[in-house]
């Protein structure tokens, strides 16, 4: 209104326009052969070490660059999803969660490992973790790190559970000595691990890569554990919000005997105090039927090439290098995770930080993946919003509810 | 601003007709110092809300980019069909008329404290606008964590049974949220509101009590009916954000759990989860729908009072 205030109006605007295309200038490095890798921040610092080797050993052809990424699964997907769909050729390499294969390579967002490369990013592998690269007959990333769950106990308060233990009896059996059994089960990516573990354990699968849906009385099975659970005086204080954390200190303060969690838990136990971590016993994840073996979850991460990257020749080689054995021993023994590569759970240093070795290559050779499609982040939703609150699951109606959104979910409507 | 630009001309209408060439002269400069408003407004609301109802009209996922398609309205279908959308839409409501009722009702009353204050006044404006001024999600983390179910310090206080866990049900999470919303907005409110207070002319308060009213007759005969533009101003702006809440629910109960979605969450969750432009584009032009048809609620069913008012006074 008044003119005066004009030339400071107009300087205002600008700046907002130029304050505007400052944003997006370069992130992460610059250069010919700087290769830019997403992954999440691996507190342990292996990553970083990991990076340094390869960097040395390039000899100056290319120079990786870690850019990290939230811890969150979510948040990681959200910001590589945003970043790739809009073409984004800052990213060369992305560390994918083992569930998002699917969903990137029809996407047409990441490149596939051919010939010789297919042969280097296979070799040696687990199967497991093999089967997580694998969407449609083609490779689509190296498998980096594993994961994978056990049954965890307290050994002063339970004996070693038989190798049959199922999840009725260690609901019973806590109900009777009065404590509590941990699981994941706040609506988000953990409860649809252990829902599928369950439904996998009966036999069952959700999804096949096909997009048929499969859902059937495996799901109804799943339903009733979770219910028993969630309904007994066994159901830990919070369960409706409980995560790994939450579970994992639960279980170091004693409220429980039994915990299914992931191997992290055992280093930070000793945080907690020695004494503790000697105490903790390990078994394989419990069977959903007195009859079938388990099938425990499978997590962990793959690195893959960007399909937009401005140096895919020199991305493939750098992947190729950061998965390396020694690299995953590092990640291992400093991060906690679990290796891809078989011959890496010989390595004396990782059977130090990880007593359970065999367990753990055990349980991953035998776990149940969870669905191979692209419309997988669909699935999950509808699968976190059928089975919470677990204490209201309904397992007369759950397997109708579940069809029901898993299809509207396939054919992307609203659930 | 915007109404006393409109309204100078109606006010002299005998000079309308024969527009002398200064006043010609003045309404082109008026035209030319708001354009630039005008085109970054265009720029930067019109053209998104254009392109995502065009978007809305597709079938488009991200994941699937070859699929993409002309469908017409049948992603409002879709939504519109669906019991998600309904339930999202009931817990929103529920979310936003508790709270700004609330907020109304602790709004004013910080109003008055604030208007009658007699020292420090400066010192108490400021310490009610602290929360204001603090991060959503900050906010929302304090709590969250306030209430957590293992950590939370609440049930550490005298009078809070120790097994309550409000996060654990529907019912608790949503007061947790209105609670933290409440806690958060009421500040603008009241600001507001003491802006509508200094409007009411102390004389009429005087004249009032000479004529023997007590203080509640003269709140209710004299504040509130000349605060009543202040008040219209302050509900439209806070339904309007109540509506599109997002941050405290995203933070205090991840994912709209436990029934607590509210269609922002709905939104977020189709169109970032899920990528699925379309589909997601259609619910964010159907929350825009129900913003405007609040404003026009508040602004047509009850704006007209406003205007009387002015007439009167």
């Amino acid at each position: 209104m008044q003119l005066r205030h004009l030339p400071a109006a107009l300087l205002a605007l600008a700046t907002l326009v130029l304050g505007a295309c400052g944003v997006g200038g370069d992130e992460g490095g610059s250069g010919a052969r700087a290769i830019n890798w997403y992954a999440f921040n691996e507190p342990g610092g292996s990553y970083d070490m990991a990076v340094a080797n390869c960097n040395k050993q390039a000899g100056g052809r290319y120079q990786i660059n870690y850019v990290k990424l939230p811890n969150i699964a979510d948040q990681q997907r959200e910001l590589l999803v945003r970043r790739l769909a809009a073409e984004d050729d800052s990213i060369d390499l992305a560390s994918l969660d083992v569930i998002w294969t699917a969903e990137f390579a029809e996407a047409g967002w990441i490149l596939p490992w051919e010939g010789e490369r297919r042969r280097a990013a296979t070799e040696g592998k687990l199967e497991g973790p093999l089967a997580t690269v694998d969407y449609q007959g083609k490779i689509w990333a190296i498998p980096h790190t594993s994961n994978t769950q056990l049954l965890w106990y307290l050994k002063d308060q339970v004996d070693a559970p038989p190798d049959d233990f199922t999840w009725d009896e260690m609901i019973d059996q806590s109900v009777e000595n009065g404590k509590a059994v941990e699981v994941q089960s706040a609506q988000y990516e953990g409860l649809v691990v252990w829902i599928n573990a369950l439904i996998a354990g009966a036999g069952g699968q959700i999804v096949n890569e096909q997009g048929d849906v499969l859902v059937d009385q495996t799901a109804r099975r799943a339903a009733e554990i979770e219910s028993k659970l969630a309904n007994s005086p066994a159901a830990p204080p919070g369960m409706s919000t409980n995560r790994e954390d939450e579970a994992r200190f639960g279980f170091y303060d004693g409220r429980s005997d039994y915990m299914v969690n992931y191997p992290y838990i055992y280093p930070g136990a000793a945080e907690v105090s020695e004494e503790l971590q000697k105490n903790i016993g390990w078994a394989r994840y419990p069977r959903t039927d007195k009859d079938k073996p388990s099938r425990p979850p499978l997590g962990g991460f793959n690195i893959a090439v960007s399909a937009y990257s401005k140096n895919p020749d020199l991305a493939f080689e750098a992947a190729e290098c950061i998965a390396r054995p020694e690299n995953q021993a590092l990640s291992a023994e400093l991060g906690g995770l679990p290796p891809t590569t078989e011959s890496v759970y010989d390595d004396p240093k990782v059977r130090e930080v990880y007593p359970f070795a065999d367990a753990l290559r055990e349980s991953i050779d035998n776990a149940g993946p969870r669905p191979v499609t692209p419309a997988y982040s669909d699935i999950a939703l509808a699968i976190q919003k059928t089975y919470h609150p677990p204490d209201a699951v309904d397992p007369d109606t759950v397997v109708d509810t579940l069809r029901d959104r898993i299809e509207k979910a396939v054919n992307g409507e609203i659930f | 601003m915007e109404a006393a630009t409109t309204r100078a001309p109606t006010a002299a209408p005998p000079e309308r007709k024969r527009m002398t060439e200064r006043a010609r002269a003045e309404r082109r400069l008026a035209w030319l110092l708001c354009a630039p408003a005008v085109i970054v407004m265009l720029l930067v609301t019109g053209y998104p809300i254009v392109y995502a109802f065009i978007l809305s009209l597709q079938k488009y996922d991200l994941r699937f980019p070859d699929d993409r398609e002309f469908v017409g309205l049948s992603n409002y279908g879709d939504v519109l069909t669906s019991s998600t959308w309904w339930s999202d839409l009931g817990t929103t409501l529920i979310i936003t008329v508790i709270s700004v009722s609330i907020e109304l009702v602790l709004g004013m009353l910080i109003a008055l404290v604030m208007h009658r204050a007699i020292f420090g006044r400066g010192p108490v404006r400021a310490a009610i606008l602290i929360p204001y001024g603090i991060v959503t999600v900050v906010a929302a983390f304090a709590w969250r964590y306030a209430f957590d179910p293992t950590s939370g310090f609440v049930f550490g206080l005298p009078l809070v049974p120790d097994d309550w866990a409000p996060l654990t049900t529907r019912p608790g999470s949503l007061f947790v949220i209105i609670a933290a919303e409440v806690w958060k907005t009421t500040p603008f409110m009241a600001l507001l509101l003491l802006a509508g207070l200094a409007l009411v002319p102390d004389e009429l308060q005087e004249a009032a009590k000479v004529d023997g009213a007590g203080p509640f007759q003269r709140f209710f005969r004299i504040t509130l009916p000349l605060m009543k533009p202040a008040i219209l101003v302050a509900l439209l702006f806070r339904t309007l954000d109540a509506f599109r809440i997002f941050d405290n629910i995203f933070i205090i109960q991840p994912g709209g759990a436990l029934g607590t979605e509210s269609v922002s969450i709905l939104g977020y969750n189709i169109l970032i989860n899920r990528v699925n432009i379309g589909l997601g584009s259609a619910v964010s032009i159907l929350i825009f729908i129900c913003v405007i048809l609040i404003a026009v609620l508040f602004v047509k069913g009850l704006g007209t009072s406003t205007a009387q008012q002015r007439g009167e006074t």
